[in-house]
């Protein structure tokens, strides 16, 4: 009997060996994207907007326009994108630190404004480029290298929770926290990754993807023990779910 | 037989699809070191309980360097589909 | 055809914009350009344009620098506070070498400061503002005309050096009005194959200031250097009215230069020989201009409304042995057409050779 291949790289990704570190989830992110955009047919029309941090590279990896941003400000970028060409597709693809930290401005009022425009987060608790500082996301107790002795939420607060506190916002079409740590969970990922870009194909509003991901090298932890602490501690600070789904009209 | 192809030399040996492949059909090939300095991930299919073709391994896999080939039955959903707009 | 109206200058400067088929606006509320915002969020609509409140100045840039990656002409206004929180923006901009317009209608800093007219923006404004090796092109209108004819004029320089460019102006030359032709020229938009529309029948395009590669970043910071420099060949715009023999020469710009026009008229009727020069275009900077005039007349006054910002590249671009003073105002208050002439009188008399000195008004 013939085979029939059923599984491969998407189009829209270029065949480019990425840069990112063993075990990390960038490039499933990446994979998931690229997939969704082939699945629409939307390739000629989209532009991505990566923030600075690991997934500044995009570049590299999308066949398709990208134009680079300063650190946080890739929502603003997009929205003057957006406005003058409202019939391309237009997403950002943002670290923890970008957009949770120093985008935390630019994020909310976009989404807030409704910009019909795409935001996928890529949550790792850590700032990855830099070395592993930080983040506005990084788990209470987590050691990274500017809280050398764990996170206190007396002295650094808490980890905070993107897709909660934009999904109430009227603007904000659809709004899910994803992971990737499993074959399961991709493809729950990939069925948030389509829909938010549906959302924007249908004009109905911001929407925000944000995917759990392992950094095994700030982690410090191999990729293996990387699924176990993402399955564990991280999901119990960042609960899995769709927080808003707009319904078609 | 199904089958999967792992682009070996692109492989950064993070063992996730060893660790999601129900029949742990994948092992590190610690015989080789490939060009990007890894012992990467190798497919040993078995007779008495082979290959599924369920994609999992692929689906996990964060470089997207498995591809997979399966005998034409639709009950396994995987990445390869036509749009439907 | 024209028609001759009365418009504020802000409002000049607005009509300009369109003129010059800005279609764009992204911006952030500040005093004392807030009449630039509330004449566009009216106007814009009229014209198929899109106005964005922007939630701060960083947003507004970041927008702008959007807009300009998708081949549109934008624009974004600001006074002193709000163009310093917009450097990292310009800085992206000049790096990843997008037009786009950035208009300051300044007001006195530094900090808080106050709402009033202030020229203590000009080296922000000239040098680069942000971090890098880069300049923005900047023009300094002095009359609610030129707060118009400029417009365009940036607008058009912006797209052909892909570089963003500034109005320079202040709370006077927002505020006053003044009879005005709105001449547009006809409307000629470049191609711009390297904007950003998505790469539908070609191949993906990348727009970015990253380099990381050995020995790409200082390739991309010689060929800014090769675009600044030709710019300051080729892009100088620079108002004389010279005379023969003269005894002093006055180099003012903005809002400024139209008190020191005033007391050139005074020191003229009491038979002193003067001569003035005002820098249009802030940079490139006219030194050849002033070189050559200074040359001629030895003696320089410069009058401005800081501590003395552009004094500093006049005495770049003097020629030596030149004796050049630097009468100075700033803190909201304008130099008196009676205190220059003053000031003139004194130069006038004294003796030659080099005196660099700065007088207060």
């Amino acid at each position: 009997m013939a085979l029939t291949k059923v599984f491969t790289r998407p189009d829209s990704l270029r065949d480019i060996n990425f840069h990112f570190c063993p075990g990390c989830h960038h490039g499933t992110a990446h994979r998931l994207i690229c997939e969704a955009i082939d699945y629409y047919g939307i390739r000629e029309r989209t532009i991505g907007i990566p923030g600075v941090g690991c997934g500044v590279f995009l570049y590299n990896y999308f066949d398709l326009d990208v134009c680079e941003a300063p650190h946080g400000r890739a929502p603003a970028v997009a929205t003057g994108f957006k406005r003058v060409l409202p019939q391309n597709i237009i997403f950002t693809y943002q670290g923890d630190g970008d957009l949770g930290s120093i985008g935390m401005s630019e994020v909310i009022h976009t989404a807030n404004r409704g910009e019909n425009i795409t935001v996928f987060f890529i949550n790792n608790s850590v700032y990855g480029m830099t070395g592993g500082q930080m983040a506005p996301t990084t788990l209470l107790g987590q050691r990274t290298t500017t809280t050398p002795y764990g996170r206190d939420f007396r002295t650094e607060g808490y980890p905070i929770r993107m897709a909660e506190m934009l999904a109430p916002l009227e603007g904000v079409a659809f709004a899910a926290r994803v992971s990737l740590h499993t074959p399961t969970q991709v493809k729950k990922a990939r069925k948030a990754v389509l829909r938010a870009l549906d959302i924007q194909i249908k004009n109905m509003g911001f929407s925000f993807v944000e995917f759990l991901c392992a950094c095994p090298t700030n982690w410090g932890l191999s990729p293996r023990q990387c699924i176990e602490k993402i399955d564990g501690e991280m999901l119990q600070s960042f609960p899995l779910g769709t927080y808003k789904n707009r319904q078609d009209s | 037989m199904n089958r999967i192809e792992i682009r070996d030399e692109s492989c950064k040996g993070c063992q996730y699809c060893l660790i999601f492949c129900p029949r742990e059909l994948l092992q590190i090939d610690k015989s080789r070191i490939n060009v990007l300095g890894y012992n990467p991930a190798r497919f040993v299919d078995n007779p008495e309980k082979p290959c599924l073709g369920c994609a999992l391994c692929a689906e996990i896999c964060p470089d997207a360097l498995i591809e997979v080939y399966r005998k034409k039955k639709g009950a396994v959903k995987a990445n390869v589909r036509t749009p439907n707009t | 055809m024209s028609e001759r109206q009365i418009l504020k200058g802000c409002v000049a400067l607005a009509e300009g914009a369109i003129a010059a088929g800005y279609r764009f606006y992204f911006g952030y509320p500040i005093t004392p350009q807030n009449d630039i915002p509330e004449y566009l969020s009216a106007r814009l609509p009229q014209v198929g344009g899109v106005f964005i409140q922007a939630e701060s100045e960083v947003a507004s840039i970041n927008m702008l620098l959007g807009a300009a990656a998708a081949g549109a002409r934008a624009m974004t206004s600001s006074s002193g506070p709000g163009i310093s929180l917009m450097q990292e923006g310009l800085s992206y901009m000049a790096g990843s070498e997008l037009p786009g317009l950035v208009v300051n209608i300044t007001r006195i800093g530094p900090g808080l400061g106050g709402i009033a007219a202030s020229q203590g923006d000009y080296r922000q404004a000239t040098r680069g503002g942000g971090h890098g090796d880069y300049h923005l092109i900047v023009l300094a209108p002095n009359s609610v005309q030129e707060m118009y004819d400029l417009t365009i004029k940036a607008f058009y320089l912006a797209d052909k050096y892909r570089n963003p460019a500034m109005i320079l102006a202040d709370a006077i030359l927002g505020q006053m009005k003044e009879p005005i032709f709105l001449n547009p020229p006809p409307l000629v938009l470049p191609e711009k194959p390297w904007a950003l529309t998505g790469a539908r029948g070609k191949k993906a395009q990348l727009i970015k200031s990253l380099y990381l590669a050995d020995g790409e970043m200082e390739q991309h910071n010689w060929h800014l250097y090769e675009k600044y420099r030709r710019l300051e060949r080729e892009e100088v715009l620079v108002e004389t009215d010279l005379q023969e023999k003269m005894d002093v020469l006055l180099v003012s710009f903005g809002s400024c230069s139209r008190m020191v026009q005033s007391a050139l008229d005074l020191a003229r009727s009491r038979g002193i020989r003067v001569g003035f020069l005002r820098p249009i275009s802030l940079y490139p900077f006219p030194q050849q201009a002033v070189r050559e005039v200074s040359r001629e007349v030895g003696k320089v006054l410069v009058v401005e409304m800081n501590t003395g910002q552009m004094w500093d590249d006049v005495r770049l671009s003097l020629y030596p042995g030149c004796r050049a003073r630097l009468l100075a105002r700033p803190g909201g208050g304008i130099p008196a057409p009676g205190q220059i002439l003053a000031e003139i009188e004194n130069l006038v008399k004294a003796g030659d050779g080099i005196d660099e000195s700065v007088h207060q008004a």
